[in-house]
Parts: structure tokens; C-alpha cells; sequence
């Protein structure tokens, strides 16, 4: 997918300005983050799993070559392929392959944020193959073409008036007049229309929450069972993970089940949980014929040992993104690709460049509330800051922000200096600010573009007090002439 | 301590002020010295303190962040406490200092150590100088904001409740979004004015939602930034730091409102 990141600050503006995707943003502040909460509650060791599932990665993460190695031994033990990926375009390439070697005319997809990663949609329709999003957001968005807006929710930017009015126009073969009012009528129109495409699909790309590597197993989390239909009807199974999902046992998977459903929707456990382990067996009565494993890199080992390399641990709950006021603001599409929140802030510079996503490390007030809802406790705050310094060192971002920045650090290191300098400043400014506060200030717009200025109240605080004003008011000594 | 302490015998005490406190609003300062001489400290008030180093840290200026580091460990460490009427910049000094010497052991082994004494001012009256009441009236309706870093990075929460409400005839009427960040964010709120502002009104609706006409935080960015953004929008509800209430300074001028108005 082609960034529009650089146009972060446009994408901004344009999302507060646009009602029905505030409206769909204002419902997802009472939604997940309550019911995330209700789930923590209801698990006194919830805390103590989050510490469990982090250490798993940890783990994983130091010994990562060991478990690959040991994962994809096993893959090929129970009659599957893996496909080592080094970039995007492997991964297509890879993909494409299969497919062609399949003879397939269409793909039935279930939802994969690796997949919009590399973009394979628009890749295989390039070369003539259909490729069908199965989850209904997903769906959704891809009638529309359209990104996610976000990881486990893809069309939550969406009203249901204007998914009603999509499926209107991409179903013109049905009755016009049909009632499309109720989210359930579009559910069921969806499920009648997805129904034919898993029947016949020649081809089903899944996911991978999870890869377990002693038994060589995808695991597949889902509301909706459309994974389920994608991975067992077509003859061929595809799963597209990045390399940092694994987990070393069965054991571990369940650790981490027991927090991702939690963190991302409030749920003890996703509806659907499927663990997939190669083609299907002789005995099996159904299953594909062939299970292929395309592994991605696109960039993570690179963050491996770097000071990003415990956004590895992610496991795309979404709950970072949930609790973001920035997201809450602004939306997914604002961050102009495919990941969004505190999360993509971080990770969308690893995989697109830095200076494309220049943005957003610091669009960010660095509240910390991301934190405090990782299942993983990812410091995400402290990674986005980190993306700062990388910039700061390359020089990256407006040449008056940085002299600005300077200038008051040369002060702030000279405190001799600073504190005339100051009182100048306070004296200036005190002087015009006979009404309390500033309407505009010059070299203030950014501040006073949107809220009034407080004006100094008076002589700064240490030089009252070492004038000997002891406990006094501010402004008294002022307004009794001692200080000007 | 070149300066003359405060009378009491009790534990000695740097206030670091924050650098908005100096310039903007010196009541905070002097409702901190009289919080903590009351509390029974000796207050010593640094000349030489100028700013935390959170601006250029926060924008990734890690040397300048380093040096302006240093001068504040210089400044504060021989007292028995570092009290900082913020958890903004308390943050910073407690939790920042040591990532920014991560590479320098002897500075970091005098980071740690300034770390382990420093506190944002009203958790430091509960949770070490055991205040448990203040000697203060208001009249007036409260509503409050759990600034972010206080929150989170000091773990400010019941303290100020607790002794706001240990005033006679004082309520705290919570919004819903009490914990959610105001926009500020340094200068996040000048380069991200449109998102800030969008963030800062959903901060205000809340409040407006409650009904107080007081809204109260132990942060004078995030202060000034509701208190701004208030004004603009001719809202009629006042805005000030918890230690001016707690100090019983609150016929002072409420943030940006003129002098002459008290």
C-alpha cells in the first residue's frame, strides 16, 4: 500500500472535520475500553498473565533462529511447506506461485493485517486472480477500497447508513428497495454473498495469530468463523504470518489467548479459535490438500536488538489503539497506512522509512495510556520517543522547531543568563497582558491559534521569593509597587 | 543552602518549581513553600534552577537534555528531598534522568540516587510528611484532572482527593474522562494544534458535564492548556493548581484571569 503518512497533518484536519467518522470514533470510547476493563476485572491474575505472555516473547525473541528452525521442521513433518520471505515482494511473488500452481481464479481471504502489509490483493487481481475478503469488515472496506482503519476493526469508521448505502451499490443484482436498516440485514446479505465465494474459492490466505513451533501449528482467531471456512473448503491453505509469531508451545499459545481477546474486545476468548496443523490427513474428512507457510520478514529482524525490539511482542489486539486519544481524534486513515495508533507510530516507521513517517513518533502527547493496556507491556511511549531521538540525530523535522528548541536549552543550561533573560521576557509580556490573558501573541500561533495565552502573573516566582516574599500571593507584591 | 531555611526542624526540602511555575504563575510556588513548611520541612527554593529538561528531551535532544540534567542534580541533591509541584517534570527528574545516563555510570549512579528522593508535592504531603488534613476553605464547586505523567509515571491519584476533600464542605464531582489526557503534551499542542484542540474539548465537555465550576490539576501546562481553551470558548469555569486551594490561595486570580479581578 503507498503511504499517505507524509500527509499526516492533512489527514488530521480532514478526520475532525469529518462527522460520521467522528460519530463511529465517539462510540469506540465507551465500547472496547469498557469492556477491555470489565474483562481485566473479572480475572484477578490477568496482571500476572500479561506478565507470563510478555516473558514468552521475550523468550521467543532471544532464541527466535531456534524456534523458526524448530517451527518449520515441524511444518514439514506434518506435510506442509514454508516459504522463507525477505521482503514484501517475496511474499507475493511466493503467493502469486502458489496460486498459479493451483490453477486458481479466486482467493478467499480471511482477515490478515500481514496481508495489507504487502498489499496482495491488488497483486494477485494484477495477474488475474480474484481475491475475496471473508471477515465482514474487511469486506466491507474492500468494496469500497478502502484501508483498515483499524487492526481488529477494520471498517469501525463506518456508519451503518453508509455500509448500507456500499452494499446497495455493489449488490445491484439484488432488490433496490430491500431494507438494509438494521445491522443484521447487512450481515445476512454479506454471509449470502461471501457463501458462494468459500464454496468455489481455489485458494483460502489466512493469518496467523499465532505459529506454535513444536507441533507446527497456525492458530486463527476470529468472530465470525469465516477463517474456518477460508482454511478448510479451498484445495490449497496459505498462511501468511511475519516471523515474530511464534511461540514455542501449545501451552504458551493458551497464555497468550487468555490475554489477547481480553485486551482487544472485553471477550474471555474470540468466538472462533482454530489451530490449523498441516494438510489434511487420510483420515480427515475435510481439510486442504496442501498447507503452504509464507514466512515474512519486511524488516523485523532489522528491529531485532534495536531499541524497537520489543515491539516484536505485539500481538494486534488493538487495545493501544482503543485507549489513544490521538487515535480516538483522528482515526486510522489519518496515519496513512496500514497499522494506526500508538502501535503503528512505532512500527510504521520500521517497515516504511522514518522520514515517510516523520509524523508520527510525534504526534503523540506521550500520555502514556498505551502502557498501561499492552498485554504485552510494550513501552510503547518510550519507543515513540526513541523514534524522536533518531530524528533529532538525522536532523529530520522544521529547522525553526529545532533552533527554537536549542535556544531554549542554551538557556536553560545557563542559569545566570536565563534568569535576566526571563525577567526581561516576564516583564514584556506582563506588560501587555493587563487582561489576565493573550488573545495572539506573535511567534505563539501555534499555541494561541486555538486557546488564549495566560499572561504572566506577575514577577517570576524565585525572584519573589528571594526578594522575601515568603508565602505572599502571587501578583501582591505587584500590586503593592514593591515589584514592578 | 546558601539561603535562609524555613524555621521548622523537619527534613530538608528543594522545591523545584518548573520553569512554567517561575514565569506563569508564582502562586503555585508559594502555595508549595507554605504546603511544605506546614508539613513541617525546611524549603530551600534554588536560585540557580531554570527548567527539568523535558522539552528537549521529549524532542529527542538527548546531549542538551544531559546537560541541563546535570545541573539540576547539582542544584538539588544535597537535600533530603526534591519536591516538584508537577508530575510532569517530577516524572521527568525521577524517572527520565536515569535513560538519559544510561551510558554514563557516575552520572547515573547521582540520577538514581536524586530519583529515589524526588516526588510530585501533594503525594509527597500524604505519602511522607503524612498530611492527612489542610487548614484551607473554598467555596466553590471542584471537578479534577489526573494529569498524565502525575497519574501514571508518579502515581497521583487519591492524594489530592483526599486532601482537597479534608476541607470543609468540599466535593469532588468526577467527569468520566478524568484520566484521559487534555492535549497538552509539551509542544505537541503547538505542532498538532488541530488534534490538541480536538483532545482539549473533549477534556472540557467532560468537565462541563459535571457541573463544577472549579476545575483543578496538579499540572500548570495541562492547566494552561484547559484554562486557554476554556477562555476561548467564553466558558465561564475557573482553572487553577490544587496547591492554591490546598494553601487556602485561592482568592488569587484563577489562571488567565486579570489581577485586578480578585
Amino acid at each position: 500500500m503507498e503511504s499517505m503518512s507524509p500527509e499526516f497533518k492533512n489527514n488530521a484536519r480532514g478526520a475532525i472535520a469529518n462527522d460520521p467518522l467522528q460519530a463511529a470514533l465517539g462510540k469506540l470510547t465507551h465500547g472496547f475500553p469498557k469492556k477491555r476493563a470489565e474483562a481485566a476485572a473479572r480475572l484477578p491474575e490477568f496482571d500476572d498473565l500479561r506478565d507470563l505472555a510478555r516473558d514468552i516473547k521475550d523468550h521467543v525473541l532471544e532464541n527466535l533462529d531456534l524456534y523458526l528452525e524448530t517451527y518449520e521442521a515441524k511444518v514439514i513433518e506434518m506435510g506442509g511447506y514454508v516459504h522463507w520471505c525477505s521482503t514484501a515482494q517475496d511474499a507475493r511473488e511466493t503467493i502469486l506461485d502458489i496460486c498459479r500452481k493451483a490453477d486458481a481464479k479466486t482467493v478467499t481471504k480471511s482477515k490478515s493485517m500481514i496481508s495489507e502489509e504487502i498489499a496482495v490483493n491488488r497483486y494477485l487481481e494484477d495477474y488475474g486472480i480474484e481475491a475475496i475478503e471473508t471477515d465482514l469488515g474487511e469486506y466491507i472496506i474492500q468494496l469500497r477500497k478502502e484501508p483498515p482503519s483499524h487492526i481488529i476493526a477494520p471498517a469501525i469508521h463506518l456508519s451503518k447508513e453508509q455500509v448500507a448505502d456500499t452494499f446497495r451499490e455493489a449488490h445491484q443484482d439484488l432488490d433496490a428497495s430491500r431494507d438494509l436498516d438494521e445491522p443484521r440485514a447487512l450481515l445476512e446479505e454479506a454471509r449470502a454473498k461471501l457463501r458462494d465465494k468459500f464454496i468455489h474459492a481455489d485458494v483460502g490466505l489466512t493469518g496467523a495469530n499465532m505459529l506454535i513451533a513444536e507441533t507446527g501449528t497456525n492458530v486463527l482467531v476470529t468472530n465470525e468463523g469465516n477463517a474456518d471456512l477460508t482454511n478448510n473448503l479451498p484445495r490449497v491453505h496459505i498462511v501468511l504470518a511475519s516471523i515474530e509469531k511464534i511461540v514455542p508451545t501449545l501451552e504458551d499459545a493458551s497464555t497468550i489467548l487468555r490475554v489477547l481477546a481480553r485486551s482487544a474486545t472485553g471477550q474471555e476468548i474470540s468466538v472462533y479459535t482454530t489451530f490449523c496443523t498441516g494438510p489434511k490427513r487420510p483420515e480427515d474428512l475435510d481439510g486442504p490438500e496442501e498447507y503452504h507457510v509464507v514466512l515474512l520478514d519486511n524488516g523485523r529482524t532489522d528491529m531485532i536488538g534495536s531499541e524497537f525490539h520489543e515491539m516484536l511482542r505485539c500481538i494486534r489486539c488493538g487495545s493501544c489503539l482503543n485507549h489513544c486519544p490521538i487515535y480516538k481524534s483522528v482515526g486510522g486513515h489519518a496515519y496513512g497506512w496500514v497499522y494506526s495508533g500508538p502501535m503503528g507510530a512505532v512500527l510504521i516507521p520500521n517497515l516504511i522509512g522514518m522520514e515517510e513517517a516523520q509524523h508520527l513518533p510525534n504526534a503523540s502527547t506521550l500520555c502514556g495510556k498505551c502502557e498501561t493496556v499492552c498485554p504485552m507491556r510494550i513501552p510503547l511511549p518510550r519507543m515513540l520517543r526513541k523514534w524522536r531521538e533518531r530524528q533529532y540525530k538525522s536532523e529530520l523535522g522544521s529547522a525553526k522547531a529545532r533552533w527554537s528548541l536549542s535556544a531554549w536549552a542554551w538557556l536553560a543550561k545557563r542559569p545566570a543568563l536565563y534568569r535576566p533573560m526571563m525577567n526581561f521576557g516576564i516583564a514584556i509580556l506582563g506588560q501587555f497582558g493587563g487582561r489576565g490573558r493573550f488573545k495572539s501573541l506573535p511567534l505563539a500561533g501555534g499555541w494561541t491559534s486555538k486557546r488564549d495565552l495566560a499572561a504572566p502573573a506577575g514577577d517570576t516566582f524565585i525572584n519573589q521569593y528571594h526578594n522575601g516574599a515568603r508565602g505572599d500571593q502571587s501578583g501582591e507584591l505587584m500590586r503593592r509597587g514593591v515589584i514592578k | 543552602m546558601t539561603q535562609t531555611p524555613s524555621p521548622a526542624a523537619g527534613p530538608t526540602v528543594g522545591l523545584f518549581a518548573t520553569c512554567l511555575v517561575d514565569l506563569m504563575r508564582p502562586v503555585v510556588g508559594f502555595a508549595s513553600v507554605k504546603l511544605l513548611e506546614d508539613a513541617g520541612c525546611q524549603v530551600f527554593v534554588p536560585k540557580a534552577q531554570t527548567c527539568c529538561g523535558q522539552p528537549t528531551f521529549n524532542s529527542g535532544d538527548v546531549p542538551d537534555t544531559a546537560d541541563i540534567a546535570r545541573g539540576v542534580i547539582e542544584n538539588f541533591e544535597e537535600f533530603d528531598y526534591v519536591v516538584v509541584p508537577s508530575g510532569s517534570c517530577g516524572g521527568m527528574i525521577k524517572h527520565h534522568y536515569t535513560e538519559v545516563f544510561v551510558d554514563d555510570p557516575a552520572w547515573l549512579a547521582r540520577a538514581e540516587a536524586l530519583s529515589a528522593k524526588t516526588y510530585e508535592l501533594i503525594s509527597f504531603l500524604t505519602d511522607i510528611m503524612n498530611v492527612t488534613s489542610v487548614p484551607a476553605s473554598f467555596d466553590g464547586s471542584i471537578t479534577y484532572h489526573d494529569s498524565c505523567s502525575g497519574l501514571r509515571e508518579m502515581c497521583v491519584k487519591e492524594q489530592p482527593r483526599a486532601l482537597l476533600t479534608s476541607i470543609d464542605g468540599v466535593t469532588i464531582t468526577e467527569g468520566e474522562e478524568t484520566e484521559t489526557c487534555c492535549g497538552f503534551g509539551g509542544l505537541f499542542c503547538v505542532k498538532y494544534p488541530d488534534i490538541s484542540e480536538k483532545m482539549v474539548d473533549t477534556k472540557i465537555n467532560d468537565v462541563i458535564a459535571t457541573g463544577a465550576d472549579t476545575l483543578l490539576a496538579g499540572d500548570l501546562g495541562c492547566l494552561m492548556n484547559i484554562a486557554g481553551r476554556i477562555q476561548r470558548r467564553g466558558l465561564d469555569i475557573k482553572v487553577r493548581h490544587t496547591a492554591e486551594v490546598l494553601a487556602d490561595m485561592s482568592d488569587a486570580p484563577a489562571i488567565g484571569e486579570p489581577l485586578d479581578k480578585a
